[in-house]
């Protein structure tokens, strides 16, 4: 062999070039890396920042000159309360739907699946497995797949039941969201919770059991406590989940405004009243500050959910 | 409905729920003998089951078979909607579009995150630096869009500019531009939102498998000579290949089936629509059931063998 290997020459020369222990961290300290990450935590603040600042000037300023040259002021609340308060926009009342939407769709999925969850993993029952299996595969189905039909099963339901749509309904129609959101997240919390449940030491069941104690004793007494955080990581995701949901809230409730979410409503705002810049800055600060409040303060459990697979498939 | 009815409802729907739950335990608390057991199993696991029969399974069916239908459901018609979506020149730019999405941005979040992550890890402030680029995941697509039409947002060149990027342009002596409008380019500009929002998520997961990588290994490099690009070329990426997996083929799924920044920064206009949008206006708006059907199945369908590899992929990291 003549033709000599360029990868290896490069490497032997920066071999010769640095010293063994000091090359990696060197790289990592030097000038260019570090502009290369100021310059992509730049870009990836100040698109928000832009809009915070606007949020608080004045429309005049807001629509004729850009935020940068009103970093000193002079700033108002006055878009804040234009949001909130004024009648044309009236972002409160879509804040309590908001709410509304998503406490029920956040508990309604996790107390079915810590419940299901258990059952998969401690109780023995003929072809267990394989009804787990089923229920973890149907993680994939897209929510759009199951949309219209299901939207036809609230609308028109078999047996006569009661209708879960429109106004007249029970709860208002929030059953229809409530439902949804539940659905879909059942399998993933499912799997996830039965994930952490099956790495608890099946001693500790055993040892309980001898003791004389049901599965319900080892559910409540035993399992609940030590689920704690894996709950947590759950519910933290479903709740951003839920929160900045847009598609389940526009489709499931039916542009009903009794029933729509702040996503909703910021998405018809930024569609009509497109250059109403001053308003749609604080409208999308008013749906940012809760999601952004709970993740910051509960990071660490999201980002336990992120590597333990919380994605919705 | 005021507030405080509303509130009620959702007291209500809560209680119910949970009375579900307290109502399963309480009855199958006094079972121990092995058939009991078998009853307590299908007390546990039925009120999931069902929902997930009810609300994933038979839609799903269902919808599959829609798809084989016209767009009033009369009559069969064989896969005619597929043929619609395969050769319709609206459809057609929808292919191009989401081919164009799914090309992208998974590719370049991951690119973006990776670097980041490897740039910032166990250095001053790394904790504050994470948290600038992961913020944008806690903020909804709707927010993310609002704020990048901003970001985009045109005027004359004449006139003082309010959107940020058309103030650089003016400042570098260009003409401004208008970001949404111009077709295609208009697809990169929509594109740009969301690899904003999910680079923090390749950099959060690589992050973490990057400070898995046993530390021996990365000493015995180093003390081979290995330095920095190639310790991250011959160490770093190979080490945290499953990871990277994971994450390529996670955003492409969340790629796939996002319409919200579509829905909101141009509403499908200018040629801008991609399929999992375009699913929701066949469906929606334009009541053509069967076609909407057939968009639904294909995202399906071209989800489905992503998911089985990432899910493998999965299992073999938690191995």
């Amino acid at each position: 062999m003549t033709i000599a290997d360029p990868d290896v020459s490069v490497e032997q020369a920066l071999a010769a070039q640095t010293s063994a222990a000091s090359n990696a961290k060197k790289a990592l300290s030097s000038p260019w890396a570090s502009l290369a990450a100021v310059v992509i935590a730049v870009l990836w603040t100040l698109p928000t920042a832009g809009l915070l600042i606007s949020s608080f000037r004045s429309e005049d300023d807001v629509k004729t000159s850009g935020w940068w040259t009103g970093l000193t002021g002079p700033f108002t609340t006055e878009n804040y309360r234009a949001v909130l308060k004024g009648t044309d926009v009236d972002l409160a009342t879509y804040f309590i739907n908001t709410i509304v939407i998503t406490i029920p769709s956040v508990l309604i999925p996790i107390s079915l699946a810590v419940l299901a969850a258990y059952a998969f993993a401690w109780i023995k029952f003929p072809g267990r497995d394989l009804l787990f299996v089923a229920v973890f595969a149907l993680q994939i189905v897209p929510i759009q797949v199951t949309m219209i039909p299901l939207l036809k099963l609230y609308v028109q339901p078999p047996f006569n039941l009661a209708p879960l749509a429109g106004g007249d309904a029970p709860g208002g129609g929030f059953y229809t969201i409530w439902l949804s959101h539940s659905i879909f997240a059942l399998p993933l919390a499912i799997y996830l919770l039965h994930n952490f449940m099956s790495q608890i030491p099946g001693e500790l069941i055993e040892s309980a059991r001898v003791d004389g104690a049901g599965h319900v004793q080892i559910f409540s007494r035993i399992m609940l406590p030590l689920m704690a955080p894996a709950i947590a990581a759950f519910g933290i995701f479903q709740f951003l989940w839920v929160w900045n949901d847009l598609l389940v809230a526009l489709v499931f409730g039916g542009g009903s405004l009794d029933v729509s979410p702040l996503t909703v409503r910021l998405a018809e705002l930024s569609g009509t009243r497109g250059q109403d810049w001053h308003l749609l800055s604080a409208g999308a600060f008013v749906s940012l500050v809760v999601p952004l409040i709970v993740f910051l303060a509960l990071q660490r459990y999201f980002v336990r959910g992120l590597l333990a697979g919380s994605v919705k498939g | 409905m005021s507030a405080g009815e509303k509130f009620v409802q959702l007291v209500i729907c809560v209680a119910v729920f949970f009375g579900v739950v307290a109502l399963i335990l309480l009855v199958t608390s006094r079972l121990r003998s092995r058939s009991g057991e078998r009853i307590q199993f299908a007390a546990f696991v039925l009120p999931a089951v069902l929902l997930i029969a009810v609300g994933l399974l038979y839609p799903a069916i269902s919808t599959i078979i829609t798809s084989f239908k016209d767009n009033t459901q009369t009559e069969f018609v064989g896969l005619d909607n597929y043929h619609t979506v395969f050769t319709d020149s609206q459809q057609l730019k929808v292919l191009r579009n989401t081919a164009l999405w799914v090309a992208l941005v998974p590719t370049l979040s991951t690119f973006i995150g990776l670097v980041y992550a490897v740039l910032v890890d166990r250095a001053r402030m790394e904790k504050f630096a994470k948290a600038l680029v992961f913020l944008p995941m806690a903020i909804s697509l709707v927010g993310a869009s609002i704020i990048w039409k901003f970001v985009y947002a045109y005027k004359d060149n004449e006139n003082d500019q309010i959107g940020l990027a058309n103030q650089v342009l003016k400042s570098l002596g260009f003409d401004t531009y208008n970001f949404l409008l111009n077709e295609p380019w208009n697809n990169l500009f929509l594109i740009v939102i969301m690899i904003w929002v999910q680079a923090g998520f390749a950099m959060t997961l690589l992050s973490a498998s990057i400070k898995a990588i046993p530390e021996d290994i990365v000493e015995a490099a180093r003390l081979d000579g290995v330095s920095g690009l190639k310790m991250f070329r011959y160490i770093t990426v190979p080490s945290i290949r499953p990871s990277l997996i994971v994450v390529l083929t996670t955003i492409s799924i969340t790629t796939l089936k996002a319409f919200d920044i579509v829905r909101t920064a141009t509403g499908g206009n200018f040629d801008t629509s991609v399929l999992a949008y375009e699913f929701y206006v066949q469906s929606f708006r334009s009541n053509n059931a069967g076609l909407g059907a057939a968009l639904a199945v294909l995202i399906f369908v071209l989800v489905l063998p992503i998911v089985v590899y990432n899910v493998r992929q999965l299992r073999k990291l938690g191995a």
